[in-house]
């Protein structure tokens, strides 16, 4: 019986069955309702373009790693989520150059330059997006609904109309591919957290931040708006990309706080920058930037919330 | 009823009922059989016996080597075939004493007591510590120190850790609902020392014919009450179990008596039981074997001493051979590389397993998924402590409160990425420690 060649490891000698890989593949697959609608609403000048940045991010870190001799990691599905979601945040009338040239900025600048999976301080996607806003302004900001130029439901809105919220709900509306349909949306978000994926600390504390926001200080700029009026609040919290960002965006685990206090902060923080953006700022969107400002605080945000230990004061 | 529970942990497949529904069956050993002298905290037993001895089932081998230590007994009746340096279940080598035994079982006279309630307190505990009970729930502390608290009178609970949170095991299960009585008289010796204790039989729900019969048999006991626990893993952890039944929360640097409490598990309160009642040493105990390369797997009465490979043979032995023998749970066990080691005092259970899933899985970069912040009983931030350890930065690892974690490994059983946290904490946590002893 002693010719047994027995593993020798240390405990825990189980583990759960999820990984890491499965966990992008989840949400790679909650995206694709959003990713549908847009591809029904805009056509298929959409679908050329999820395909264009989903394809570019996955080769660009194939051959990053290639060439820097590093492993592999492109059936971690992590590329395919970024790809996805930078595809999802391009208006569906940009260049497809545009959107490969942003894959490109995702993957090699926000991710792999800074170590790879997991070591991004900036969700590469919003990254790439900011990128492509700021040196690209025109196509990025330029929307087309119905072969009409016309505002997004959020510009209109800052520029004092009525905008539809039905419509805003559905999603039929000019807007990027992936952020107009609040409910294919949260229809992909609730299959993430039905699978445990995320929880409702962050989107959940972002969305009502910016509720009270607007609700506070819609009337501060807008005089029609009354305070906590519903129908303006229901109106920014169904326009632009919070939604989006909010479900997919902000519950990036990577640039997200790790504890549980620090996830209500980082929710409110959002939910502060992005009301202010919207309403004080020169823009009519702001999710991308208060997203990609609120990662630079994670770490501080961390070293202040760290959990008081069992015994230690914590339970 | 809510159930009481603690924050964190997790839930593996419990894989109870490979050996759940086996009556206890006992071994009688045969040939050689091995007895360390450590098989406790503490300072090792000191041997009494040298080669050529004859010795009795019953009689002292080894006696306790200070106050915490506890003696060893022997489990057969035979020759003492020497002193030798062994290797145990848990990989280390130690001195122990070989009997060879003669088949015959004969016993030394054991001295019973019919009324222990009648009985000083000192001479309970003397017998309890005569008798060398340990913690036989894995930990091995011996049980007569825990018994002797500062200050008694501040003992508010004892805690029968009846949780069995590890999968696969079903030692306490069985005993349970086969020696309920005698756990529940263990029990009741103990909280004749603490004039302000109350006991608690603290049982995981997945086992409700052992709650309906441990409430059954404390029903007319207006000092004892069953508590029922969720079943989550490490429910039967000691500062968890005190946490779940009490409210009240201790760190690494406290003992469960500082918070009035004191836990002891099935099998060390049936030792309780037999060394006040009936006067025997510690010499056998109830051992699960199991898995899906266990033939027949069941709960086995054996003797101290008897060989890891004959449990197995005395469960049919393997189906196939397999990749992964673990003496303990599979949450904290140690694996074995081989399989001619003795069952100890803190033996609860030996499994053999076809596959080794863990061997196959690959580490992966950490996502910062907050997984393992979310399980930590100790409400730690694993992942981090894990890159201290990494980089071997103690300094650091210490200020984010490394040194609390008990390595329980929840976090490496949750982690998505599969990072061996547990392992790299610790580690780095024993270096820690060291450090602070030298300062």
């Amino acid at each position: 019986m002693n010719e047994l060649k027995l593993n020798m490891s240390a405990s825990p000698h189980v583990r759960d069955k999820i990984d890491s890989s499965k966990i992008m593949m989840y949400v790679a697959i909650a995206l694709l309702p959003a990713s549908a609608f847009g591809i029904y609403n805009f056509g298929l000048q959409a679908l050329a373009m999820l395909l264009t940045t989903t394809i570019a991010a996955v080769l660009v870190e194939f051959l990053y790693e290639k060439m820097m001799k590093k492993p592999v990691t492109v059936k971690d599905f992590s590329a395919v989520v970024t790809g996805l979601l930078l595809g999802l945040n391009m208006p569906p009338t940009a260049p497809l150059w545009m959107g490969a040239l942003g894959s490109f900025f995702a993957i090699v600048v926000v991710k792999q330059l800074f170590g790879g999976l997991g070591q991004n301080f900036m969700n590469p996607a919003l990254g790439a997006r900011c990128f492509l806003v700021i040196s690209f302004t025109g196509p990025m900001t330029r929307f087309i609904y119905d072969g009409v130029s016309g505002a997004t439901p959020l510009q209109a809105l800052k520029s004092g109309s009525i905008v539809d919220t039905t419509s805003m709900l559905i999603g039929k509306t000019a807007g990027t591919i992936g952020e107009t349909s609040v409910i294919a949306i949260l229809l992909g978000a609730i299959i993430l957290i039905m699978l445990g994926i995320i929880d409702l600390r962050i989107p959940g504390t972002y969305i009502l931040t910016t509720a009270i926001f607007v609700g506070i200080f819609g009337p501060v700029v807008n005089p029609e708006v009354s305070f906590f009026d519903p129908y303006y609040i229901t109106a920014h919290l169904c326009g632009g990309g919070l939604m989006l960002g909010a479900w997919f965006m902000a519950t990036d685990y990577v640039t997200s706080p790790i504890t549980k206090k620090g996830q209500y902060i980082y929710g409110a923080l959002l939910g502060i920058l992005t009301g202010l953006f919207r309403l004080f700022g020169g823009s009519a969107e702001g999710v991308s930037y208060a997203i990609i400002i609120s990662n630079l605080f994670v770490p501080l945000i961390e070293r202040f919330t760290l959990p008081k230990p069992f015994g230690k004061g914590g339970e | 009823m809510a159930l009481f529970t603690f924050k964190g942990g997790v839930h593996p497949a419990d894989g109870k009922e490979l050996a759940k529904d086996s009556p206890i069956v006992t071994l009688k050993p045969q040939g050689d059989l091995v007895f360390p002298v450590s098989q406790h905290i503490g300072a090792p037993a000191v041997p009494v016996v040298k080669k050529g001895d004859e010795v009795l089932r019953g009689g002292l081998l080894a006696e306790a080597g200070g106050f915490v230590s506890a003696p060893v007994y022997s489990s057969v009746s035979g020759t003492v075939k020497g002193i030798e340096r062994v290797l145990t279940a848990t990989g280390g080598r130690v001195e122990a004493v070989v009997v060879e035994s003669d088949g015959l079982f004969n016993e030394v006279e054991f001295e019973g007591c019919d009324d222990p309630f009648s009985l000083p307190r000192e001479e309970i505990i003397k017998k309890i510590q005569t008798a060398g009970v340990v913690g036989m729930g894995g930990a091995g502390f011996p049980t007569h120190v825990k018994l002797s608290p500062k200050e008694p009178e501040k003992i508010e609970y004892i805690i029968a850790n009846c949780a069995e949170c590890e999968p696969y095991i079903t030692a306490d299960y069985r005993r349970m609902l086969e020696d309920g009585e005698k756990i529940v008289e263990g029990l009741r010796i103990v909280l004749s020392l603490f004039d302000n204790a109350r006991g608690i039989l603290a049982i995981e729900d997945n086992k409700p014919d052992c709650i309906a019969k441990m409430t059954e048999l404390t029903k007319n006991d207006e000092k004892i009450t069953v508590c029922k626990l969720e079943t989550k893993y490490p429910q039967g952890g000691e500062r968890q179990l005190i946490y779940a039944t009490t409210k009240r929360a201790i760190n690494s640097a406290m003992l469960p008596a500082d918070a009035g409490c004191i836990v002891d598990n099935v099998e060390t309160l049936i030792n309780v039981y037999k060394a006040v009642r009936k006067g025997i040493p510690t010499i056998n105990r109830v051992t699960t074997v199991s898995g899906d390369c266990v033939k027949n797997p069941g709960n086995f009465r054996v003797y101290m001493g008897t060989k890891y490979s004959e449990l197995i043979e005395a469960a049919g032995g393997f189906k196939e051979d397999p990749k992964k023998v673990i003496s303990g749970g599979p949450m904290m066990g140690f694996s074995m590389f081989d399989l001619d080691v003795p069952v100890t005092k803190t033996s609860s259970a030996v499994l053999a397993f076809s596959k080794d899933a863990v061997a196959e899985m690959a580490e992966t970069a950490c996502i910062n998924c907050g997984r393992c912040v979310e399980v930590c009983p100790s409400r730690l931030v694993p992942s981090r402590l894990a890159d201290y350890a990494e980089n071997k930065d103690e300094e650091t690892f210490v200020k984010w409160q490394g040194l609390e974690c008990m390595e329980c490994g929840c976090c490496s059983y949750v982690c998505p990425a599969k990072r061996p946290l547990k392992q790299a904490m610790g580690t780095m946590r024993k270096q820690a420690l060291a450090n602070k002893k030298k300062s």
